[in-house]
């Protein structure tokens, strides 16, 4: 029974990499000293960036509001420290691009005085709305990655009548531990977070989905979720891209999330363990988001390891922190299949970092890319079903709606195409390539879309003012015949009145 | 199993019928695919592509006589729109792309004559007699409309500057198949 248990539990997609989590996972959390200056960047979420609200040179508390949310799908930012504002400007992003983006600098003095916090005793006799509004003022977004806004997240949740929270606890991708790491550390907190979602949302079960390869968390977990029935702690088979939403709510509930439609509408709503607990410490401690937990980890680096640092910290610093063996041969934030290249190190930590890798030379080769031997992995490896080798063909000649045919928006760039290609093709390139020229050809079309009302409005004006002008041209023109005929006019009576006169002595 | 086909068949041929009927009496005379062309083209008149203005060079795109590629403000978005909607195929490749553009005033000379503002067809050009003037980049299609009327030179194209929210992932570039067949 056992094999065949086996058999049907392990999914059909996706790949099984080394994960190259420990020694990293098992080292000790460790505290990084709060740095000099800290960058906050305006856009570290999905939606507006925010809209600044301090100024230069004002002194501002640990928590305190730096810049608020702008929009209906936005969060705040708050100072990591106590300290002044000593500059707001541009930083370079932690991007591919390496392209700059607008930041908060704080400069710390060292004191990390908090503002007076709010705390909630009860979360569970506030309303959900209140919950959610705390939520969204405390800056809390998804923290596996995503940056979602959570609270617009909990908005969707109830309106939609959502049934189920399941709580991401994956963490597939190698080499990254923090998820693992809070829950082994502060697993209540993740459960109370869990809980206080469920009440916002309006959810009556939570089910934790965590991947067997996590023992420890696993065994947290259990203990500190015995209490609450509610909560269910699932082991799912350790699986790449397991902590996908849409992979994970097929596994927990066998329910699979139709194309361009939202998790929520097959009744499930996805929160990564760690949103869970900066939603407990946003509610039951009344602090904002300003700290998260950091993997650091790579061939380069001398002591691997999670360290809890303030958001804004240089990517550096952390390196300097953990030590290195070697100069790094490719810096990565995030995990080695879906993270962002970093061009260098002087990018700060922004909050949906789970993790900064540092490869030594040897880790970071890139096979050179051969022709497509139409092998039929990547079809085998895709967990959407996709067909990565018919969409990268069409893209590398051009045709991107060719590639839109193969539904190139399911994909989710996760990478196991590119992973098990034997030809090394960077699939997931072409597929964020195409994905970029589709959003900027949507983009343009807007664009001319705007222009072409604009050039009707002007037509309009354009013939209003001819009018206008030819109705006051028609109206001056009468005045003026009104006037020479009412001039006329007096002067034929003038000329009466003067024969009359002239007739008036005889 | 009969009952489904035969059903199924009759309203196939009902159908048929009635579309039959519709195409004799409801025929379009004029060529619709002029005025979708029209509709895709930005619509500023701009007359880069040599032609009076859009309606013009649609007119010209749906007889054949003028390549999907000639209108430089759309790029290669719009060129292969414009194929996709023609059904036929193009080296978008070979089409130069600026890239988007907006106008921009060089503050220090524009001297406030208001001739850029009557020239531009999307009204982005604020300004008043003697007082600089500016261009709202939001309202700029890059016509390049206003460019000759300045008598100061003030007025410039400048592509718009690549923004996070707008960068795309180059394309992988692959050595060519033949080279890697050789080496293997
Ligand atoms: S795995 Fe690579 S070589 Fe195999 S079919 Fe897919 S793209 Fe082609
Ligand atoms: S096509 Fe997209 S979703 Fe499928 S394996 Fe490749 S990256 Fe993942």
């Amino acid at each position: 029974m056992g094999f065949l248990d086996r058999i049907f539990r392990e999914p059909r997609w996706g790949v099984h990499p080394d994960d190259h989590k420990r020694p990293a996972a098992d080292a000790p959390l460790r505290i990084l000293p709060p740095p000099a200056r800290l960058y906050l960047p305006l856009h570290q979420h999905v939606g507006g960036a925010a809209r600044p609200v301090v100024l230069v040179g004002q002194k501002v508390l640990k928590g305190e509001l730096l810049a608020a949310a702008q929009g209906n799908i936005s969060a705040p930012i708050h100072a990591p420290v106590s300290g002044v504002v000593s500059a707001i400007g541009e930083v370079t992003a932690p991007h591919a691009s390496g392209l700059s983006f607008a930041a908060i600098t704080v400069e710390s003095d060292f004191e990390g005085r908090w503002i007076d916090t709010d705390p909630v005793a009860d979360p569970f006799a506030l309303a959900p709305e209140e919950i959610a509004r705390r939520t969204a003022l405390a800056g809390v977004v998804g923290l596996g990655g995503a940056t979602f806004p959570a609270a617009v997240k909990f908005a969707l949740g109830k309106r939609l009548a959502v049934s189920t929270l399941i709580v991401n606890g994956g963490e597939c991708e190698p080499y990254l531990s923090s998820d693992d790491r809070i829950m082994r550390d502060s697993a209540d907190q993740v459960v109370d977070g869990a809980r206080i979602v469920m009440h916002a949302i309006g959810a009556r079960e939570a089910l934790v989905g965590i991947e067997d390869n996590k023992p420890e968390a696993i065994a947290a977990m259990r203990i500190a979720a015995a209490a609450y029935p509610e909560v269910k702690i699932c082991p799912v088979p350790a699986r790449y891209p397991m902590g996908s939403d849409k992979q994970l709510i097929q596994t927990l509930t066998g329910k699979e999330v139709p194309a361009d439609a939202r998790a929520a509408e097959v009744g499930v709503l996805v929160h990564n363990v760690s949103t869970c607990a900066a939603v407990h410490k946003a509610i039951r401690l009344g602090q904002p988001l300003v700290e998260r937990i950091v993997t650091i980890n790579g061939g380069a680096v001398a002591h691997p390891g999670n360290i809890f640092a303030p958001l804004g910290t240089l990517v550096d610093e952390l390196l300097a922190f953990t030590g290195l063996l070697a100069p790094p041969a490719r810096l990565i934030l995030g995990g080695p299949m879906m993270g962002t290249p970093l061009l260098h190190g002087k990018v700060p930590l922004v909050k949906g970092a789970s993790g900064i890798l540092a490869f030594s030379a040897q880790e970071a080769v890139i096979p050179e890319a051969g022709p497509c031997i139409r092998c039929g992995n990547c079809t085998r490896a895709c967990p959407m079903g996709l067909l990565p080798l018919e969409m990268a063909a069409r893209i590398r000649v051009g045709e991107l709606d060719g590639a839109v045919d193969f539904m190139l928006s399911d994909c989710i760039s996760c990478g196991c195409c590119a992973y098990v290609c034997p030809s090394h093709i960077p699939l997931v390139q072409y597929f964020s390539h195409a994905k970029g020229e589709l959003a900027g050809r949507e983009r343009a079309k807007l664009r001319s879309d705007a222009a072409k009302r604009l050039i009707d409005a002007r037509v309009v004006r354009l013939e209003r003012e001819a009018r206008e002008k030819s109705a006051a041209a028609a109206r001056r023109k009468a005045e003026r015949a009104a006037a020479k005929a009412k001039a006329e006019a007096e002067a034929v009576n003038a000329t009466a009145a003067t024969t009359t006169a002239e007739g008036e002595p005889a | 199993m009969l009952i489904a086909v035969g059903s199924l068949a009759l309203m196939g041929l009902a159908l048929g019928a009635v579309l039959g009927t519709a195409a004799r009496y409801l025929a379009v005379a004029e060529n619709p695919v002029e005025s979708q062309l029209k509709e895709m083209l930005p619509g500023s008149q701009c007359g880069q592509c040599g032609f009076v203005g859009c309606a013009q060079a649609a007119a010209a795109l749906a007889a054949g006589t003028a390549p999907v590629t000639l209108c430089p403000p759309g790029g290669r978005a719009l060129a292969a729109a414009l194929a996709a909607k023609l059904g036929i195929k193009v080296d978008l490749s070979a089409v130069s792309d600026a890239g988007p553009q907006v106008a921009e005033v060089a503050e220090e000379i524009c001297i406030g004559c208001c001739r850029c503002i009557k020239a531009c067809p999307t009204d982005a050009v604020v300004g008043a007699a003697k007082q600089i003037h500016n261009v709202i980049r939001e309202a700029c299609t890059g016509c390049g409309a206003c460019i000759d009327r300045c008598p100061t030179e003030a007025m410039t194209l400048a592509p718009i500057p690549v923004s996070l929210q707008h960068w795309v992932w180059p394309k992988p570039v692959l050595a060519p198949v033949g080279a890697a067949l050789r080496e293997a």
